[in-house]
């Protein structure tokens, strides 16, 4: 494999998909020193300004509410829209591409949570934790309000102990399936979780619904608290190698982690729990060189990778057709199918996602620049489209498909798009 | 992709490679969406060349995804154990659907309360398996497989694919883009029927030239590939080819259970060559707000299998017809303190037809007399599924359950 192609893999993984020119001077500085630059902190977006929508009181009109869900659900609007942006315009794609899959991790949706603010919240933890210890990040998510609300937390108590949240911590965000915890354990954790509100200041601790008597949770025992629990639950030995393969499966391939690349991805994330030290190890591992090309992108990859290839200048017309387009293929940013998050792999494959991409493709080309296609002689061209959307190269198949539109760059370009090279990385 | 994007967690998004994952199941055949999928087309022809003898059974699976509240579905209004455990939550003996002195239906199955009244709906209860797994995930996982005790290899249906001598690929049919895991066997999966809107077909033909093979292709690019393939037989107009069977209250190119429930109809008039098809409703994880949310949910699924019914009730095969109901597990029978419930153990399982004995099935689990404050399970699902093989499927329950408890006698 050449310099560049592991490089294009890289990029491609690590961010929204990567142009030629981009590859280009990543291979000229080194992926080592690209890294460092790509995993710095990146500076905080401009964050849209959602102002809290004033609850309907208990008189409120059948209007009065209507129009309080209605506001509720622009905010919604506002805060998608804005993050396609973001993900489509900023100057820093890896950070964007992490904080889409801390989503995707601790999946949360809109749709049960219906405030905007809340999940905006959520979001700016991502971002400001999410290439620290994962320590941080855990604690941060198990008191904040839009997971809260999604697990129905705050209304676990001590007198009547609601289990979700617990139960989900363990099972899909830090144990897995089989980690080692049992249902006493999700019980225990419940009732250590429990007393948790959510006010307009934020989440706070209320003692009276607090169970504060002795649990066992994991071995720990204890008048174990919220923080507690997080900390018995990630010094539980299924932990490390659940969230070191998650992420290996998000970024690097479908198939779980080689021993030898899972034990240096355990000895990168180490007792620090070190979340940028994990994912340069997942990058930079050889089973991920080996595995280029096992990845189908998803939905979000696809389009936002798209748009930031093409240079798209993201409208509020383009950012609605990238949300139609993504609610066609089934990956609407806020809104998860479930708490698992959205499937992966062939679930993007129907014969119905094909269609919506060739649409979506057509439109996008209409509106991008195409100067590097349009520009090179005809017979270079299809090398200029391969440089351009990241590929070392097309296939002999997808050649013959581009020989019939060689004289139209847009005709041409929209069929790169849907090629399956492209739609792999 | 179209699958059911319930907000309300259906936790039915397990792709195959998770299925895999999680449950080993590791058939040789490369069972991809784009290889299982069929077209309306296909079931047009084969309806045609290979048409269902009359008479023959059929079995339509229904799935409630997100573990049914069995306990305010067949509501126990006359002990009092109930009332206590559940304040705020439980239903009155005015409110339910009285079916005898003990028992009656939540409000939003009337339908169903008539279906009882015909002498048409079996209730079974108290129905689980061993060592009750509260995790939607591994529960679904071994309803599916039909296998509590250890990982199987695949799914239940499936099997009784591979035992089937007849090569039609549409013997069974799932309706919806994926296919779930109860449907594939290690040789055979069922046909995946997608009903979309009508397709435009950008690219047609770049997509079918982007659609051959090429020996570059990694398997997911081979994959990619496929699925433009299978593409290529959707060009024909779906929906206008559904509208040659006309239905009451028709909902156009939806994916909600009574669109998935018309295309069923649709197929079975058709005379369609499949005995099972597999549909599907999401939504039931109702750890908050649990009266309102349960009661739609039902309502839909009411409306829907009433609707199905009257869109058969002139056809002869109408009687051939039997509706299975399931979910993964029932609830906690103490409310939560969000007027939910949290993650529980037996449920309960219903059978509708004209080839089923109605009435009730299986012992009612005690209120008082819990495990782990959860309803203990009273008959095994295998038994009802071994039951539904040999007398539905015309199948040798052995080979697809395994040694299966007794039968309870739920069909004719």
């Amino acid at each position: 494999m050449t310099d560049w192609t592991r490089t294009a893999r890289v990029l491609r993984r690590a961010g929204f998909g990567a142009s030629g020119a981009e590859i280009d001077a990543a291979v000229a500085q080194g992926v080592d020193r690209w890294l460092d630059s790509a995993l710095a902190d990146a500076p905080e977006p401009q964050y849209p300004a959602l102002e809290a929508v004033p609850l309907p009181g208990g008189n409120a009109s059948q209007e009065e509410r209507q129009r309080y869900r209605q506001a509720l659900a622009e905010q919604g609007r506002v805060l998608a829209a804005w993050w396609v942006r973001q993900m489509a315009t900023s100057a820093t794609p890896v950070a964007e591409r992490l904080t889409f899959g801390w989503h995707q991790h601790w999946a949360t949706s809109l749709s049960k949570v219906r405030l905007a603010p809340a999940m905006l919240r959520q979001q700016r933890t991502f971002r400001s934790a999410g290439l620290g210890s994962f320590t941080t990040l855990a604690q941060a998510l198990v008191t904040d309000p839009a997971l809260m609300f999604y697990l129905d937390a705050q209304q676990n108590t001590a007198a009547a102990p609601n289990e979700n949240l617990a139960r989900e911590l363990m099972e899909l965000f830090c144990l897995g399936v089989g980690g080692g915890y049992t249902e006493t354990d999700v019980k225990e954790a419940a009732r250590a979780l429990t007393g948790w509100r959510i006010t307009p200041a934020g989440p706070v601790l209320d003692p009276r619904r607090h169970d504060g008597g002795p649990k066992t949770l994991l071995g720990r025992t204890g008048p174990l608290d919220a923080p507690a629990a997080v900390d018995a639950i990630l010094a539980a030995p299924a932990h490390p190698v659940h969230l070191a393969t998650r992420w290996w499966r998000q970024l690097a391939s479908p198939e779980p982690p080689p021993p030898p690349t899972l034990a240096r991805l355990l000895a990168a994330y180490g007792p620090g729990r070190s979340l940028r030290a994990l994912f340069r190890a997942v990058l930079t591992d050889p089973a991920f060189e080996a595995a280029a090309g096992a990845v189908v992108l998803s939905p979000v990859e696809w389009v936002v990778g798209s748009l930031r290839v093409l240079k798209v200048p993201v409208t509020d017309q383009v950012a609605m057709l990238a949300l139609a387009t993504l609610r066609g293929l089934g990956q609407v940013p806020l809104q998860p199918p479930n708490v698992s998050g959205w499937p992966s792999g062939q679930a993007w494959l129907s014969t119905a996602s094909a269609q919506t991409r060739a649409a979506a493709a057509q439109r996008l080309v209409r509106a991008a620049d195409l100067a590097v296609v349009a520009d090179a002689a005809p017979a270079a061209r299809t090398d200029a489209l391969a440089h351009l959307l990241g590929l070392p190269s097309f296939t002999a198949r997808t050649l013959t498909a581009l020989q019939t539109a060689k004289g139209d760059p847009a005709a041409l370009t929209a069929i790169g798009l849907v090629s399956p090279e492209y739609q792999v990385a | 992709m179209r699958v059911p994007f319930d907000p309300r967690l259906p936790l039915d998004g397990l792709t195959r490679r998770t299925f895999l994952a999680c449950s080993g199941v590791a058939g040789a055949a490369a069972v991809l969406a784009g290889a299982a999928g069929c077209t309306w087309r296909d079931v047009q022809r084969q309806a045609t060349e290979n048409p269902l003898p009359a008479g023959t059974p059929v079995l339509v699976l229904v799935t409630l995804y997100g573990g049914n509240d069995g306990l305010n579905t067949l509501i126990p209004y006359a002990d009092p154990a109930y009332a206590a455990a559940r304040p705020g939550l439980a239903y009155t003996a005015g409110e339910v659907l009285k079916l005898d002195d003990s028992f009656g239906l939540n409000p939003g199955l009337a339908g169903w309360q008539q279906l009882w009244q015909d002498q048409r709906l079996a209730i079974v209860r108290g129905v689980g398996y061993p060592k009750p797994d509260r995790s939607h995930f591994r529960s679904m996982d071994i309803w599916q497989t039909g296998s509590p005790d250890a990982p199987a290899t695949s799914g239940w249906l499936g099997r009784w694919l591979d035992s089937q001598q007849n090569p039609d690929p549409l013997l069974a049919l799932s309706i919806g883009p994926t296919l779930p895991v109860l449907a594939v066997g290690e040789k055979r999966t069922a046909a995946a029927l997608s009903v979309q809107e009508k397709p435009t077909l950008p690219m047609e033909a770049v997509l079918a030239r982007l659609g051959e093979p090429d020996a570059a292709d990694t398997r997911a690019a081979a994959e990619v590939a496929a699925s433009y393939a299978a593409l290529g037989r959707v060009r024909d107009d779906v929906v206008e080819h559904l509208d040659e069977v006309p239905l009451h209250d028709e909902v156009e190119g939806d994916q909600s259970l009574l669109g998935q429930l018309q295309v069923v109809a649709k197929c079975i008039l058709l005379g369609a060559p499949t005995r099972a098809y597999s549909v599907s409703l999401g939504g039931f994880d109702t750890h908050g707000g649990e009266k309102a949310t349960q009661t739609a949910q039902l309502r839909t699924l009411d409306q829907a299998v009433t609707a199905f019914r009257k869109a058969l009730a002139a056809s002869p095969r109408a009687s051939d017809v039997v509706i299975m109901c399931y979910s993964e597990f029932g609830r906690r029978v103490k409310a939560n303190a969000s007027e939910g419930t949290d993650h529980g153990t037996a449920g309960d399982l219903f059978l509708i037809g004209d080839r089923v004995k109605a009435g009730f099935h299986g012992d009612a689990p005690s209120l008082t007399d819990l495990a782990d404050g959860d309803l203990k399970v009273t008959t095994d699902f295998r038994s009802v599924y071994a039951e539904v093989v040999s007398t539905v499927l015309g199948g040798d329950a052995d080979r697809v359950v395994g040694k299966a408890p007794a039968k309870l006698g739920v069909l004719r």
